[in-house]
Parts: structure tokens; C-alpha cells; sequence
């Protein structure tokens, strides 16, 4: 593994640390003040300076730093995390992310606003320095007082810091002073490759140093667990360094032991002798031939794997983990007594927490295996497909054995497609969380205040889908901002809320996801959409619209109607890509507005682009597959509906209004004259521009789940037809792009502007 | 004659035989994935004469050009006699319909005669050269130029 690749998982892993961060300040902003939230922020911003101190990417750790430092402060309770405070945090975090990404992929970051930014950051920091200062030095003076932890009931430990580092104008007292080191690795430290000889060793290397092994936990030979770390270390420490550098030893070890740094007997030497313990000369090579092991919660370990023995893996590492929030919640433990009645209550909790947070174990896999195996099952399903429509075609009395299989194997099928299925599907999570960013962004440039809602964030839909969801739903973002929300001042005037509220949610409705992005700023300004239209020509001076026809003017190309043409948003390349990307994952994108409550847009997606539904019709003998989403309805038109137009035009009368009737089979030059319309079938579309057609098929075999093959892969892009796919019968059939048919019958006839107003 | 010299390796190398309209071609056997019989193809809308569709290829879509209609002969009316030869071009697999496979030839560069002048541009595209095997004419072909490149790209 090179270089470059530990690098690539660095950023993987920075980019779970940016959401873990965001989604962790979030919180903190909606009034969250669990500890460990605080803990996981901290941590989320502590590995990746950590990681980027690795790979030498210094901006990034000295960003990294100055946050850190400050959200010490939260996490201390010498700072509270309010509104501002956070506001600085989550942009924070934002630099941080742009910070990341300049790293990975060499780009520029705005230097100003990071330099900014960390000004901000250090105000905060330096902000309750009075306070901070007061504190620490009475714990430095006061050994008595010294950081007994407070431990309240999450298992959180205050880790007092030093703010020695930063403030260059007050260097540490150099009189050399000794610290009672209590260091107890986890077993996590040794699985992550540390090593609490190196780590000894170099706190050896700090001054005079005595080291006591404290064995006690150590289990019979019989219940010892070879992974688990059972020694624990009291150390004495001379040193003319600080509380600090010793700190700093443990500086990649810190989650994955308990470290408890006190300053014993004063300043002056000779402060073994009030000691608890005497110390006792050990040699550290003695150290490389211990088998690391040990922690005290062995059978702590054993009652939690009990509760969980039907997942056993999980069971480890989550005992595991519920060990470290125990020994956490022990430090001060007086005897070993007390600590077994505590145990279970607290693994117990330990344990619901991190069934709630931490989840179950995952694995990374390339999405190119996923995708192949996605193929297989594809495959699969079309060959029994074939394999049962055979024996249905040969079987005569239609009851024999073979049957009875293929009905189970048809079962086993559908269910390994679902489940194939289900390895791509992801929350929309990422994506909501990216939104935030833009939220605060927009209000921030537009000096609106604005609040964004998620809600489903865990719904799950194809990774296909979600990578090209984040376009359309940012540029939706900002138009709802931009132009859906008023000034504050204009919501006051309206009686409502200064801030403003956007709400973005997501659910699984009828094996579709559904994304809503909801506003409660003003509404649609129906007769400024309809005045920007006349304007720009889309509709006739006289149409008569209907209000859910000029909402949907705006999705029309070349179409803003902000008074005047901002940064954010406004130059008329807005709703119509957004509608057209949406259509181009099979979607439906809706918009319903309330003058002065806001408007709501509804996007419905599929769940994913690998398989769709689809209505199988015959056009001239072929087989074709109309994608289900695009079919409003289906109709049998009757000769008195059918009007000729002009030479070769017709329209079809449905409910008396006029639609243009398309002949597919000519449009895809499969015969060469129009069939005649009463002894076909018309399905009722709804195309791109808003408008109707009706395409003229010659029956409608079925609806049918189908699996998309690509075309291109072995031929070429064909207009007018979207993809392939393979029926029951082995067959190749082609699935219709009816936006193109669309459009062809478009250029043969209406010219797109007026298209809009004859449907109008 | 720069068709004859170009793609020329030393050594023996073996050639697939095939039957259109009773002329003979090859193929080089390494470009030939399988073999198989016809089963009726999906039409593609406003595809060239030649492109008789797709077929399900073990789930793949593989497109199927009539050979003899390529070369601009009668178009081929494929019966369960006739045979798909699934060839590799670049990065594409398709499939050419001809009339039935006949041989496998093993050949030294020495054999392979460089295209007859007398040929006209569009003939000569797809031959690489020619063979004099026991008396017959078999023709070297070009796959990559019996796929259509031109068409793919204007359309």
C-alpha cells in the first residue's frame, strides 16, 4: 500500500469526520448539550488533525488546532455553546471541509475567511480566558483540588487543558515539578497498533521517571481474554516540562486509554516519598515481553456479550466500547467493590447507546463489485424469467414438481434482487447534511436569517440517485432563500417569524422516495410570473392560466423572476435544469404554493436507476417499454375524438381539450404511415414542457419491472430510445425516451414556444 | 500497398472462414468471442440497413449487422441455418450475421496477398488483404471498419 493510498483513506475518513462534525454541532445548535456529542465533535476535529499532522498538510492542522482549542473550551464548560458561538463553529466546520478538499484535490481555499475564522475562534477561546485562567492555576497550586474528574452520568471526563501553546507570552513555570501519571490502556490502543512501551518510553524521556505496574486486574489464566488489556500503569514523573508535554505523548493514544495527569507534592523533588504507592524501579525492556491484555472489565465484557449473543460480533465491539464509557465513568473509583455495582447499570446504558449510535459493524467495497453483482442478479432474474415461461410453454398439465421449484426459485430471486439492491441504497443523509452548509451560506450573503428543518434524513434511495441529487436540491436551496424567503423586516411586517424556514424532508411513499422542500416565505408572486412570461414571450398576452399553470411557468427555460440578478441565484438557468435533471433520474418534480405561506416543491424519485417500471406495449410487431412515470393515463381513443390538423397532424379531443396525438411507430420509423389511431391504444404523457401528448401505441402488453441494460455499452446512443432491456422470452426490448419522442414530434410540428400556450 | 503491410506480424496465425453470398471471408480468431446460432433481433429505430438490432447476448444487449448487407450485397434473410459470429472491436463486442462458417485456417504472413488494385475504395476499406487457399479467394477482413464508426458518430 503506498502513500497515495493511505492518503485516499485519510480523506474517506475525513469526510465521515466533517459529517460526524457537522451533524454534531447541528445538534448542539438545537439545544443538544450531551456530553458526548461535545466528545464526538471534538474528536471528529482531533482526527483529522491528527491524520492531517501525518501527511504534513499544515494548513489543515493548523486550522484543525485553533478549532480544537476552542471546542476544548465547550467541552471543559468554560465556553457555552450558544447560537453565536456555534455560528462560528459550523462555518468553521465549513473551512475545515474546504480545507480538506484543497488538500485532496490541490484547489485554493479563501484565505481570508479561514485567517477570519480563526481570529473568531480564538476570541472565543480567549473570550472566557479571565475565567479560564482563574481556574487553572488553583488546579496547578492545589494538589488537593487537583482534577479529581467530575464524572457525571454519560461517563464524560473534563480533560483539563492547557492553553500553554498559544500563549507564547506566558511560558510554563520551568521548575521541575512531579506528576502522578495514571495511564490504563484500553484494548482498542493496542488494536490500533500503539503500544504502551513506546508510549512509556517516551514519557521516560521527559525527566526522572518511576513506574508502577498495577496488575490487579489481571483475571485467572483461565478467564483472560488474549485481546484485552488488563495492565495499568502509576507512574511518577520529574519533569521540568508541563502537564502538556506529557499530554502530548498521549496525544494519538488519549480515546483509547484513561490517562489521569496530577501534579503530586508541589514543586520540589522528593515527592516520591508522598506517594501512595513507592515506586518502584521497572525496566522498561522488561515491557516488550508482556502480551499486552488487560482491561478490568473482562466480565463486564462476558454479561454484555450475554445480552447480545445472537450478534456476536457486534457483542465484542460493543462491549468493547461499553468497557471504555465504564472505565471512564470509574476513574475516581475508591474499590474495587463499588465498581461492580456500577458496571452493570452502566454497561447497560453503555450499551443502549452504542446499539443507538454506533450501529453495526460496516465494510468498505468498491462500487464496481457492488455493481457487477448487481448485473448478475439482473441476469439471473431474466433467465428464470425465460427458464419458467419455457416450462409453462412445455408443461401441459401444469402441475408437476418442477413448477413448485420454479416458484420458490422465482421467490429466492426477487428476494436476492431486493437485497442486491438494497446494498446500494443509502441514506439521503450526506446530502441533507451539504444543505445545511448552503443554507448558511445564502442566509449569511442575503444577511437573511434562516432555519432548515430535515427530517428522514435516514430514507434510503440508489447512491446513483443521491450523487445527482445534490445538484438540483442546492440550486433549489438557494432559490428558496433567495427568492422563497422575505427580509427579516419584511416577516416582521408580515406578522411572522424574523427567521425564516426551510424545510427539507424525505420518504418512501409507494416504492418511490419523495423529497419535499418546503418554505414559509412568501408564495409564488403569481402575477409577477405571469407579467415575466408575456414578457419573454412563453405565453400570449390573453392565456388564460390556471394558478398551478403559472407556478409551473417557472420551470421553464430562460425564466427568473428576481427583481435583479444576484450571485446566489437569479440568472435564469434555474428551475429548468433543476426539472430536466430530475426527469433525467425518472422523477417528477411538482410545485404548490400559498401566496404568503410559502411554497412547497415535491420531487418523487425512483429508488433506483438499475431497475424501472415500465408498461410493455407493441409497436408495429416490436416490443417496446414505456417508462410507468412518464404515463398519466391510458385511453382507447374512439374515431370521433380523433381531428385531422392540418396534413399530417391530429389531435385527440380528451375531456374537451386538444392534445397532439404522436405515432411512435413513425416517429422510430417503423412503418412508414401513421397507423390509424381507433385500432391502437394512446398513452397519455406528460413531457417536458409542461404540456401533454399522446403517443399512439398498438396494444399494452403489461406492466413489468424492468432491468436497464445499457445500449451504449455495445452500440450507440439511439434518438428517441432511452435504454434496453431483456423481457421473459429472452428478448431484447427498448425502453422509450418519451421526452424525445417528444420533442421529434415537436420539430415536426409546433415550435416549442408555442407549444406552451396552445397547451395553456 | 499500404493494406497489405499494415497489421502484418511474422509468424503463423489463424483465421476464421465464413460464408456470404457465396464468397468466402476471415476473421482473425482472436477477435472471435463465440459462435452461435441466429435467434430473431429487436430492431433499432433509424438504424442503417445493414444493423438488424440487438439481441440478449447471456444479458447483454448485442448488436447484430448483416455482413452480406454491409458490404453492400443483398440483404441476408436470416433462417436458423444462419450463424452469429460475437467478434471483440476495440472496446465494443458485436455480432456478424453471415451464412456459415466454414473453416479454420492456419496462415503465415507470407500467404496473406495485399488487396488487388482493382478493387473499388469501398470494397477495399474492409479487406486487409486476400488469400489463395486450394484454389478459392478468401478475404482478410477488417473488422474494425465493418463497424460502423461514421454512422456512430453522426448519429
Amino acid at each position: 500500500m503506498d502513500m497515495n493510498e493511505i492518503k485516499e483513506i485519510f480523506f474517506q475518513e475525513c469526510e465521515e469526520q466533517l459529517a460526524e462534525l457537522e451533524s454534531g454541532l447541528l445538534k448542539l445548535n438545537d439545544g443538544d448539550r450531551d456530553p458526548e456529542t461535545v466528545n464526538a465533535v471534538f474528536r471528529a476535529v482531533h482526527s483529522i488533525k491528527g491524520g492531517a499532522g501525518a501527511f504534513g498538510l499544515d494548513d489543515l492542522v493548523s486550522f484543525a488546532h485553533v478549532f480544537e482549542t476552542t471546542l476544548d473550551c465547550v467541552r471543559s464548560n468554560r465556553l457555552e455553546p450558544n447560537q453565536d458561538v456555534l455560528k462560528v463553529m459550523l462555518k468553521s466546520a465549513d473551512v475545515l471541509a474546504d480545507l480538506t478538499n484543497a488538500a485532496r484535490d490541490g484547489g485554493s481555499v479563501d484565505e481570508a475567511r479561514s485567517r477570519q475564522l480563526i481570529k473568531e475562534l480564538e476570541a472565543l477561546a480567549n473570550g472566557e480566558l479571565p475565567q479560564a485562567a482563574a481556574a487553572e492555576p488553583v488546579a496547578k497550586s492545589t494538589p488537593t483540588a487537583a482534577p479529581v474528574p467530575a464524572v457525571n452520568e454519560e461517563g464524560f471526563q473534563p480533560v483539563a487543558f492547557s492553553f500553554d501553546d498559544f500563549e507564547a507570552s506566558e511560558p510554563p513555570a520551568i521548575v521541575p515539578s512531579t506528576f502522578e501519571i495514571l495511564f490504563r490502556p484500553k484494548s482498542e490502543l493496542y488494536a490500533k497498533g500503539n503500544d504502551a512501551t513506546l508510549l512509556l518510553r517516551d514519557l521516560s524521556r521527559l525527566g526522572e521517571m518511576s513506574i508502577h505496574c498495577d496488575m490487579d486486574e489481571l483475571p485467572a489464566l483461565g478467564s483472560m481474554n488474549p485481546e484485552a488489556a488488563y495492565f495499568a500503569w502509576k507512574i511518577s514523573l520529574k519533569t521540568d516540562k508541563g502537564e502538556e508535554a506529557i499530554r502530548s505523548v498521549f496525544e494519538f493514544a488519549e480515546w483509547d486509554c484513561e490517562l489521569d495527569v496530577t501534579l503530586a507534592g508541589g514543586d520540589h523533588a522528593g515527592a516520591g516519598e508522598e506517594l501512595p504507592m513507592q515506586p518502584v524501579p521497572f525496566d522498561l525492556s522488561l515491557l516488550d515481553e508482556e502480551v499486552p491484555a488487560s482491561t478490568g472489565a473482562a466480565e463486564d465484557d462476558e454479561q454484555l456479550a450475554a445480552q447480545q449473543r445472537e450478534a456476536r460480533d457486534n457483542a465484542v465491539s460493543a462491549a468493547a466500547t461499553a468497557s471504555n464509557v465504564l472505565q471512564m465513568a470509574q476513574t475516581a473509583r475508591a474499590s474495587a467493590e463499588s465498581t461492580k455495582c456500577v458496571a452493570p447499570a452502566s454497561a447497560a446504558q453503555a450499551a443502549a447507546q452504542q446499539a443507538a449510535s454506533a450501529a453495526t459493524p460496516t465494510i468498505r467495497v468498491d462500487l464496481d463489485r457492488v455493481d457487477r453483482l448487481i448485473n448478475l442478479v439482473g441476469e439471473l432474474v431474466i433467465n428464470q424469467a425465460m427458464l419458467s415461461q419455457s416450462v409453462i410453454e412445455n408443461d401441459t398439465n401444469g402441475t408437476s414438481s418442477i413448477n413448485m421449484g420454479l416458484e420458490e426459485l422465482q421467490q429466492l430471486t426477487r428476494e436476492i434482487q431486493d437485497s442486491v439492491m438494497a446494498i446500494r441504497a443509502q441514506p439521503v443523509k450526506p446530502v441533507f447534511q451539504r444543505m445545511s452548509r448552503i443554507v448558511r451560506e445564502i442566509a449569511d450573503m442575503t444577511g437573511k436569517s434562516v432555519r432548515l428543518v430535515t427530517e428522514g434524513e435516514n430514507t434510503e434511495v440508489d447512491k446513483t440517485v443521491i450523487d445527482k441529487l445534490a445538484g438540483p436540491l442546492t440550486h433549489m436551496i438557494r432559490n428558496a432563500v433567495d427568492h422563497g424567503l422575505e427580509t427579516p423586516e419584511k416577516r416582521v411586517a408580515a406578522g411572522k417569524n424574523p427567521e425564516g424556514t426551510v424545510r427539507l424532508t424525505a420518504k418512501h411513499r409507494s416504492g418511490r422516495i419523495v423529497i419535499e422542500l418546503a418554505d414559509d416565505g412568501a408564495g409564488i408572486n403569481r402575477e409577477k410570473v405571469r407579467q415575466k412570461a408575456i414578457d419573454n414571450d412563453l405565453i400570449a398576452a390573453d392565456a388564460n392560466l390556471s394558478d398551478e399553470e403559472i407556478d409551473n411557468l417557472i420551470f421553464h427555460a430562460g425564466f427568473s423572476t428576481a427583481d435583479k440578478i444576484s450571485d446566489i441565484s437569479g440568472r435564469g438557468v434555474g428551475m429548468d435544469v433543476v426539472k430536466r435533471s430530475i426527469q433525467a433520474l425518472g422523477g417528477r418534480i411538482n410545485i404548490s404554493s400559498k401566496p404568503g405561506q410559502g411554497s412547497v416543491f415535491t420531487m418523487s424519485l425512483p429508488l433506483t436507476l438499475a431497475v424501472l417500471d415500465g408498461m410493455v406495449v407493441t409497436v408495429a410487431n416490436q416490443t417496446l417499454v414505456v417508462p410507468l412515470t412518464a404515463i398519466v393515463e391510458t385511453l382507447q381513443p374512439e374515431a370521433s375524438a380523433i381531428h385531422s390538423f392540418g396534413a399530417s397532424q391530429r389531435l385527440i379531443s380528451i375531456r374537451n381539450s386538444f392534445c397532439p396525438l404522436v405515432d411512435v411507430g413513425r416517429i422510430l420509423n417503423f412503418r412508414a404511415v401513421q397507423a390509424n389511431p381507433v385500432e391502437g391504444v394512446a398513452l397519455l404523457v406528460e413531457s417536458e414542457g409542461g404540456g401533454q401528448r399522446a403517443l399512439m401505441v398498438d396494444a399494452i402488453q403489461g406492466q413489468r419491472q424492468v432491468v436497464i441494460k445499457s445500449l451504449e455499452a455495445n452500440y450507440t446512443h439511439v434518438p428517441g430510445i432511452a435504454a434496453a432491456t431483456i423481457l421473459g422470452d429472452g428478448r431484447v426490448a427498448l425502453i422509450l425516451d418519451v421526452d424525445a419522442i417528444v420533442a421529434a414530434s415537436r420539430g415536426q410540428s409546433l415550435k416549442p414556444e408555442m407549444s406552451l400556450a396552445a397547451a395553456g | 500497398m499500404t493494406y497489405a503491410a499494415k497489421n502484418l506480424t511474422t509468424g503463423g496465425r489463424e483465421l476464421i472462414a465464413f460464408r456470404v453470398g457465396g464468397q468466402e471471408f476471415c476473421v482473425n480468431i482472436m477477435s472471435v468471442r463465440e459462435i452461435r446460432g441466429w435467434t430473431p433481433a429487436t430492431a433499432m429505430p433509424h438504424a442503417p440497413n445493414y444493423m438488424l438490432g440487438v439481441i440478449n447476448l447471456r444479458g447483454a444487449v448485442l448488436p447484430i449487422i448483416d455482413f452480406s448487407a454491409r458490404l453492400g450485397m443483398k440483404p441476408a434473410e436470416p433462417t436458423v441455418r444462419h450463424v452469429i459470429i460475437v467478434a471483440q472491436v476495440k472496446s465494443q463486442v458485436v455480432g456478424l450475421l453471415v451464412d456459415a462458417v466454414s473453416d479454420i485456417l492456419t496462415v503465415s504472413d507470407a500467404d496473406i496477398q495485399p488487396t488487388p488494385d482493382i478493387a473499388s475504395d469501398f470494397e477495399r476499406s474492409f479487406a486487409r488483404g486476400v488469400l489463395a487457399i486450394e484454389g478459392r479467394m478468401i478475404c482478410l477482413v477488417e473488422l474494425d471498419s465493418v463497424f460502423p464508426h461514421e454512422e456512430r458518430e453522426a448519429a
